[in-house]
């Protein structure tokens, strides 16, 4: 049973967001034809953040949530990213 | 002095979707695993890894991102016409976005088995004769994608469950909590895509 | 809250009578019970391997078995204990019997769910049994599956992979629920910090059951990639880091023992107010506590391959980290010492294993530095001195906090008292057995005593046969208290609601429970661990 106010997105929004990332996705793929060497490799890895991130607020409604459920993401995020760069911190001193 | 039925039927919407969120959280990190493999490898046998994407497909690539962003905007659609009560909006949309993943799936079809004509599946020779940053690279390429299109596949049953429990009624613009729940896997499924696609296909 | 109203959850019939009403029940009591029957079954039968091990162990040479099947049992015997019961044993057991009570929910937010995770459970240790019969042989890698052995051995290591991947998610899922639980169910009034500190320590653990289990499933099914289709990650041949898998594995497996010690320390937290008749000292520190160990918990997971081959500078990151996480279990001692202070002091058996629990919890903390520096850590690792440290932490820690809840809640799940005098005797047995067993390690380890070793050198005879004596001074303790249970259960006497005094929820319901917890859910308007005169109190 629906006890709390939803919020509903509106049929234009999402076509806006559907909109908005297909064009990054296609200035990611043209990106990777200028060799720009691994720089190329952080945009594209910054493009695709930037996606994933509209992805959760707008499609996934993160931005309509209660705090906790976005601190939970943030943190989640977070932590993984931790992990991945305390690999390194063996792998990148051997 | 009522005796409270112990387990209500249905579970308060709240609670389920905190339940799908957090399921959402253990997906991300199983995924992370193979992330942080493919980080480290990609780090040691830069030179490889960027050879070897010259054999995939970036076109296919490309076309199967834009499929699975399509679809998780007609399913985000489908949750808005349910909350709207328009329950014909609601199928069209749910079926559009079953379609664009069974095209996925086409494709993904396509891109594997050209592979294996060519040699290249964890094991052969042909893998075999590559230097190891190129190897590796296939490795994770099939680990990551195969696990990625077992979920396309799960995605794609959970929301078929939707199509008939909408048709039947059961999920209506009061209790949509099992399609708000599936939209949130699906767009795990696109999420994870959007993080491989550059990762594999993208860093030629 | 009148208990006339309602059947007990033992005696309730619902929709499904008998045996049935039981497997297909989804009242979190009865899966607490269900937890509880399947581990006690499985930890008296891993016990009884590691017996098997001690007997081999007496003497140096063969003395009942060939290497081979030494391999095999000390493999099994680690999966089943840390698989099987000592993760998620208390959280299973005593999480899902008293997490909704005292919370005051009726139930966890997903009940279906928790009887699904228990037949997870039940799956994944029938694969783990069944391990030991199937293919080719039991499997001999250690419950730790290093590649590159685990990719080699002949061995059935893919049936252990495969269960040990079907008890993670079993794991995953109760986590899952227990977070959504105590966020969406508690009573009204139940504000979180009016929450008592077992929920907390659930809470905490639940945090980590679902986001570092994952990453030892996703490594598990890596290693099955290798054994079947040559994947390459771990194979120095083909390109691959052995060293990465150990860094995959102790990812999770290092938040994992924080998943076992954080519910025991829950439990002693209970019992340490209810037998000092004082509330506990220090409910901030403890909860903040709490989640800085399953937090910081994450990041020291090197200490495990020091002597890898790891650089120099993630060798000094870990065990700094390793240091600091050490903090937040100390406070915890200062403040169930500070809690006991000046109570009113019941030494009863749940007391007298919560007391034993900080004893052997601190003994297994210490040693735990000793091999956290790095320097001492080239002596000691692998060897019998981690084995001793681990099973003071697991076993002194998180298995007398069990026997500490089995005493402090079994009046209240089973309405039966037990016997005092048997519990205390078995008591003796366990912590003399327990020390007799264990300490001699720590020294036969600083001397070089390899773990995982069938044979050893005369100098080390003498420790391995107090040892071996010990560990059979211990299955004594442990089948004495066995007994005085289930006698217990067929001609104990009738425990009344409140047989200790406490001030919790669980304390103010029948015992046992009725079978949905309470006639009216409460409404919670004071603090916990409230010990004030009885017309003061609001509960």
């Amino acid at each position: 049973m629906r006890d709390e106010k939803n919020h509903i997105s509106t049929y234009r929004s999402l076509v806006t967001v559907l909109v908005i990332l297909l064009a990054l996705t296609t200035i990611s793929v043209l990106i990777t034809g200028i060799h720009l060497g691994p720089v190329t490799v952080a945009v594209a890895l910054l493009i695709a953040s930037v996606k994933v991130a509209i992805v959760i607020t707008q499609f996934m409604h993160l931005k309509f949530e209660n705090l906790f459920l976005k601190l939970a993401v943030s943190g989640v995020f977070t932590l993984f990213v931790l992990v991945i760069v305390i690999t390194f911190i063996d792998y990148f001193f051997r | 002095m009522t005796v409270h039925p112990t387990h209500t039927e249905h579970i308060d919407s709240e609670t389920g979707k905190l339940g799908m969120w957090i399921f959402l959280f253990t997906e991300l990190f199983l995924f992370g695993g193979l992330f942080l493999v493919y980080a480290i490898f990609r780090a040691k046998y830069s030179p490889e890894f960027h050879h070897a994407a010259e054999e995939l497909n970036a076109f296919i690539g490309t076309i199967n991102t834009v499929f699975l962003l399509v679809s998780s905007m007609t399913v985000a659609g489908a949750l808005t016409a349910m909350q709207k009560g328009d329950r014909r909006m609601t199928l069209l949309l749910l079926t559009v976005t079953i379609m664009l993943a069974g095209l996925f799936m086409v494709n993904k079809y396509f891109e594997w088995s050209h592979k294996f004509e060519y040699g290249i599946f964890p094991g052969s020779p042909v893998l075999k004769n590559m230097p190891h940053g190129e190897l590796l690279f296939f490795g994770l390429y099939y680990m990551m994608t195969g696990l990625h299109a077992l979920h396309v596949l799960v995605g794609m049953v959970l929301l078929s469950i939707n199509v008939v429990k909408v048709k039947a009624g059961t999920v209506n613009s009061e209790r949509f909590l099992m399609l708000e729940n599936s939209a949130l896997y699906w767009h795990l499924v696109d999420l994870i895509w959007i993080f491989l696609f550059p990762l594999l296909y993208l860093i030629t | 809250m009148g208990n006339e109203t309602q059947p007990s959850y033992l005696e309730y019939q619902g929709r499904h009578k008998g045996l049935a009403g039981w497997l297909l029940s989804t009242d979190h009591k009865r899966i607490g019970l269900l937890y509880l029957y399947s581990i006690v079954v499985f930890f008296f039968v891993a016990a009884f391997l590691g017996l098997l091990m001690r007997i081999e162990l007496i003497a140096p040479g063969k003395t009942i078995m060939e290497p081979q099947t030494y391999n095999g049992l000390f493999t099994i015997h680690g999966i089943i204990m840390i698989f099987v019961i000592v993760i998620p044993g208390l959280a299973a057991v005593f999480g899902n019997f008293f997490l909704p009570i005292l919370i005051g929910a009726r139930d966890v937010a997903f009940p279906k769910l928790n009887l699904f995770s228990w037949y997870l459970y039940i799956t994944g240790a029938v694969l783990g049994v069944m391990s030991q019969f199937m293919g080719s042989g039991p499997p001999d890698t250690g419950w730790t599956f290093y590649v590159p052995y685990s990719v080699e051995s002949a061995t059935s290591v893919i049936w252990a992979l495969t269960a040990a991947f079907i008890l993670g998610f079993s794991s995953i899922l109760t986590g899952l629920n227990f977070i959504v639980t105590i966020h969406r169910m508690r009573a009204p009034g139940m504000k979180w910090f009016r929450m008592p500190l077992f929920p907390w320590a659930l809470y905490a653990t639940a945090w980590i059951q679902v986001l570092a289990t994952p990453i030892v499933g996703i490594t598990l099914l890596m290693v099955i990639a290798e054994r079947v289709l040559n994947i390459g990650f771990f194979d120095p041949a083909l390109g691959g880091d052995p060293v990465l898998f150990q860094h995959l594995f102790w990812i999770y497996s290092h938040p994992a023992v924080y998943i076992m010690i954080l519910p025991a320390m829950g439990v002693v937290t209970e019992i340490f107010p209810t037998f000092s008749q004082k509330p506990v000292f220090g409910y901030g520190a403890i909860v903040v506590s709490s989640l800085a160990i399953a937090f910081v918990g994450y990041f020291v997971w090197g200490h495990h391959m020091f002597t890898s081959g790891m650089s120099y500078y993630a060798r000094w990151f870990f065990s700094f980290l390793t240091f600091i996480v050490a903090v937040p279990s100390a406070i915890k001692v200062f403040n169930w010492i500070s809690t006991m202070y000046g109570g009113s002091i019941d030494l009863k058996p749940p007391l007298l294993y919560a007391i034993s629990f900080i004893f052997l919890f601190m003994i297994g903390g210490f040693t735990g530095l000793v091999l956290g520096s790095l320097a001492t850590n080239v002596q000691t690792h692998d060897t019998a001195f981690v084995v001793a440290h681990f099973h003071y932490i697991i076993f002194g820690g998180m298995g007398f906090a069990f026997f500490a809840g089995m005493h402090y809640w079994y009046p209240k799940m089973f309405g039966k008292m037990y016997n005092n005098r048997v519990a205390n005797i078995a008591w003796g047995f366990n912590f003399v057995g327990f020390n007799l067993l264990y300490f001699p390690h720590f020294i036969i380890g600083i001397q070089g005593m390899p773990r995982r070793s069938y044979d050893y050198l005369p100098q080390f005879h003498t420790g391995h046969f107090l040892s071996t004596i010990g560990a059979f001074i211990l299955i004594a303790g442990l089948l004495l208290m066995l007994y005085n249970f289930i006698r217990a259960g067929r001609r104990g006497e009738k425990a009344p609601a409140n047989p200790w005094h406490g001030v919790t929820l669980e304390w103010k319901i029948p015992s046992p429970p009725p079978h949905e917890n309470f006639d009216e859910i409460p409404e919670i308007t004071s603090r916990p661990y409230f010990f004030g005169s009885k017309e003061k109190t609001n509960q």
